[in-house]
């Protein structure tokens, strides 16, 4: 057991915090959401000179091989910086479902345009109706190809991607297939996230050819990438929480109210070391995800997944409720820090399955492991 | 970073785990299992002497003391067996709290005086810090010490002594210089219980109980030899102690134990024809406090790593016990829960019920003893956000 990092896993995540807070300023953000595009190309091309979109491919893909730690640190690093650009989409769930299904010429292809930052791709899976069950989209043999239909609902940073991974059910059980952004038969409804991010809602009613499909039953692979994809964004969330936190002591320290500055106040004092707890708590299940994702054991990462997923989602509503709170009428205005950390920390609660869903998740494994 | 335990360790953990299923009497571990702890103080001696014969007397004593040296992940494993197994606690008073502060301020001669009979379980130690008025607050004590040739005459009155009823010595401490600043006039005693002058008077407990004291001095005589440190230094020793008494303080081994109880009491106890663990609203209160309580293990072990790499515990140690006390709180209440209205019963012959019971009512302590929660949460607010 080792719970520290290495030198050069430490100065990844400062390089990147350092960036995000010197070229990453809230108006610049506030442009881009504004802005058409919903993404700063300049910014993307920064991520990809920085090394961080070949982060998380291996060595002998060409990456960095940085694994699961790396993303992790990355991860807390592009949480605490808001960013809204797509590395996580891209750089870590696609890539992540591309290592472990793609093969031969065209999984180079795909890792190198990802890692260069000259494409982004997003695995498509979210559909309505539930994280775990939800999987009305079916691919079916369909003379020497595939026919692909269903929908998709709220695909992260799908409108700026040039390749969709699309998770579909077959006779074999799952599949990735994989589809160019402008495919004929697959409508993309763009739409802007509470967290000021852009995604989209996917009708899919079309044929593939055979060689679509990414490597074979995707079953494990599928669960194995989403889980991985899970716990960077629950490191993500965590650099929110990070930022949540350090801004409200600050502002408490600052704002004076009958002559003291609130943060001397008792009352004040326990909320705020509430969700210090709540932050280290959210840091601890954090880590433990992380490092399930180093091992084997497909049910230890699960439990160790959903069991982050669940307390760091508490934490997210609880301090950033909290933070709200303690910041008083300013807290509630678009300008300070602390509305934006509010709303992505409601989009991580309701992203990827919501906390209730991985609280049963969690409950039927115990069951499973008890009968 | 790699959570997972590496082979040595884990070999480690199958080591401790064969010696405590082999070694640990089935009685002991019978009445561990009932709460029984009518036979708490033979039970405890017996346990100790069985791990000293073993070389494992006290795990988190370093080698030139008789401790086992052990790393504090091999220190958080036996812990964590010791207790899953049933074994009692080895109490902390000798083991945890007084020899570290004999290791580091006390002469040669104490050491060798003291620290062994610790180790072999001959010398049952109980604390003496807090007072009627002094709780949190300890540096208000009034308890004096006035120095008479070779000895200290010592009077006043100690509040909160645990288990003192089977002690051989109390390490107190004591007002030397009233005349000086609360923290200044303060030394720290090693006083033997046989003592004439030292009575103790039970105090009757929210559960029934008797499992603490009231200490009362009168005139007792205290050789000079027996002062640990300098005179009026002892605020020094205290603190150091109070470091110590919270290295260990998430109490892990205890709440998984607890937890695996609920999980079997809520799998028994049956409701309107199901049992408790099928309602999904009672197993989503187990599953929420299993969480919690797997966050603050990885939590516990990032502050022993954190301790390995800074020595002393840091204010992170306040959350330790925060959230280690409210969980196994919680888990016990959960317990009670489970029970239902047999509960009620609490005088009754079952297993469950009276120790159930009489531990959710006995473990309301936890979040008021060792500096109350409210001063933790002081403490985090002063020390790491710095407020």
């Amino acid at each position: 057991m080792d719970v520290s990092f290495t030198e050069e896993q430490q100065m990844l995540h400062d390089s990147i915090r350092r960036y995000l807070a010197s070229d990453y300023p809230l108006e610049h953000r506030a442009k881009t959401i504004a802005g058409e595009d919903g993404w700063s190309a300049d910014t993307w091309r920064a991520l990809a000179d920085l090394g961080l979109l070949a982060l998380d491919i291996e060595e002998a893909d060409g990456g960095i091989g940085a694994g699961p730690v790396g993303t992790m640190l990355v991860s807390q690093a592009t949480g605490a910086g808001l960013l809204l650009e797509p590395f996580h989409s891209s750089a870590v769930l696609a890539t992540r479902v591309i290592s472990l299904l793609g093969q031969g010429e065209r999984r180079t292809m795909l890792l190198d345009a990802l890692a260069s930052g000259d494409a982004v791709a997003v695995l498509a899976h979210d559909e309505d109706g539930g994280w775990f069950d939800a999987r009305s989209t079916t691919a079916e043999p369909d003379g020497d190809g595939w026919r692909l239909h269903g929908r998709k609902a709220r695909v992260y940073h799908a409108p700026m991607a040039r390749w969709l991974l699309v998770s579909a059910r077959t006779q074999d059980g799952s599949g990735v297939f994989l589809v160019e952004r402008d495919a004929e038969g697959m409508e993309l409804r763009a739409l802007r996230t509470v967290d000021g991010q852009r995604a989209a809602d996917i009708e899919l009613d079309l044929h593939l050819p055979a060689d679509a499909r990414l490597g074979g039953e995707a079953s494990a692979a599928l669960e194995q990438a989403l889980d991985h994809g899970l716990a960077a964004l629950c490191a993500d969330a965590l650099g929110v929480l990070d930022r949540t936190l350090a801004t409200t002591v600050q502002y408490t320290r600052d704002r004076v109210q009958f002559g003291t500055p609130i943060g001397r106040f008792q009352a004040l004092q326990h909320r705020m070391a509430d969700m210090y707890m709540q932050v280290e708590q959210a840091r601890s299940m954090s880590y433990l995800a992380t490092s399930a994702c180093l091992g084997d054991d497909a049910q230890a990462r699960r439990e160790a997944v959903s069991g982050a997923k669940v307390v760091v989602g508490q934490a997210a509503r609880r301090v950033g409720q909290e933070a709200v709170q303690l910041h008083g009428g300013m807290g509630m205005t678009d300008e300070l820090d602390v509305s934006h950390c509010f709303r992505r920390l409601l989009a991580f609660e309701l992203r990827m399955g919501t906390t209730d869903e991985h609280l049963r998740a969690l409950h039927g494994l115990a069951r499973a492991e008890a009968a | 970073m790699d959570l997972n335990f590496s082979p040595d360790e884990l070999a480690f953990r199958a080591e401790v785990r064969a010696f405590v299923a082999a070694h640990l009497p089935d009685d002991i571990r019978d009445r561990v299992r009932r709460g029984d702890e009518s036979q708490v103080a033979d039970d405890l001696r017996r346990w100790q002497e069985i791990l000293h014969a073993h070389g494992w007397g006290a795990v988190m004593w370093p080698r030139e003391f008789g401790g086992t040296g052990w790393d504090k992940t091999r220190q958080y494993l036996f812990e964590i067996e010791c207790a899953a197994a049933d074994a009692p606690i080895q109490l902390p008073f000798g083991l945890k709290m007084v020899a570290p502060v004999i290791m580091r301020y006390g002469t040669p001669a104490q050491q060798q005086r003291f620290l062994p009979r610790i180790l072999d379980g001959s010398d049952w130690w109980c604390q003496g810090y807090s007072e009627p008025g002094s709780g949190s607050d300890l540096a208000s004590l009034k308890t004096r010490a006035e120095r008479d040739g070779d000895h200290y005459v010592v009077n006043g009155q100690k509040a909160w002594n645990t288990l003192g009823q089977h002690a051989g010595w109390i390490f107190c401490l004591v007002r030397t210089d009233p005349a000086a600043k609360p923290q200044r006039g303060i030394s720290f005693l090693l006083i033997d219980m046989r003592t004439p002058g030292i009575r103790l008077q039970p105090t009757r407990l929210l559960d029934g109980g008797h499992e603490v004291n009231e200490v009362f001095f009168d005139n007792v005589r205290v050789p000079v030899k027996n002062l640990v440190g300098e005179e009026n230094a002892g605020w020094t020793c205290a603190k150091f102690l109070l470091g110590h008494e919270r290295t260990n303080i998430a109490g892990i081994g205890a709440s998984r134990r607890e937890l695996a109880r609920l999980r079997r009491m809520a799998g028994e106890a049956g409701r309107n024809g199901a049992p408790l663990a099928d309602n999904p609203v009672f197993a989503s209160r187990i599953a929420q406090v299993a969480l919690e309580l797997r966050a603050l293990e990885v939590t516990n072990l990032r502050v022993i790593f954190g301790e390995a790499r800074q020595q002393a515990p840091g204010p992170e140690a306040s959350m330790l016990k925060i959230r280690g006390t409210e969980i196994l709180q919680r888990i016990t209440e959960l317990q009670v829960e489970a029970l239902g209205a047999r509960a009620l019963e609490y005088e009754g012959d079952g297993e469950d019920v009276p120790r159930a019971v009489g531990h959710y009512m006995n473990l309301r302590k936890l979040s008021i003893y060792g500096g109350s929660n409210e001063i933790q949460r002081n403490i985090i607010a002063q020390m790491v956000l710095q407020l």
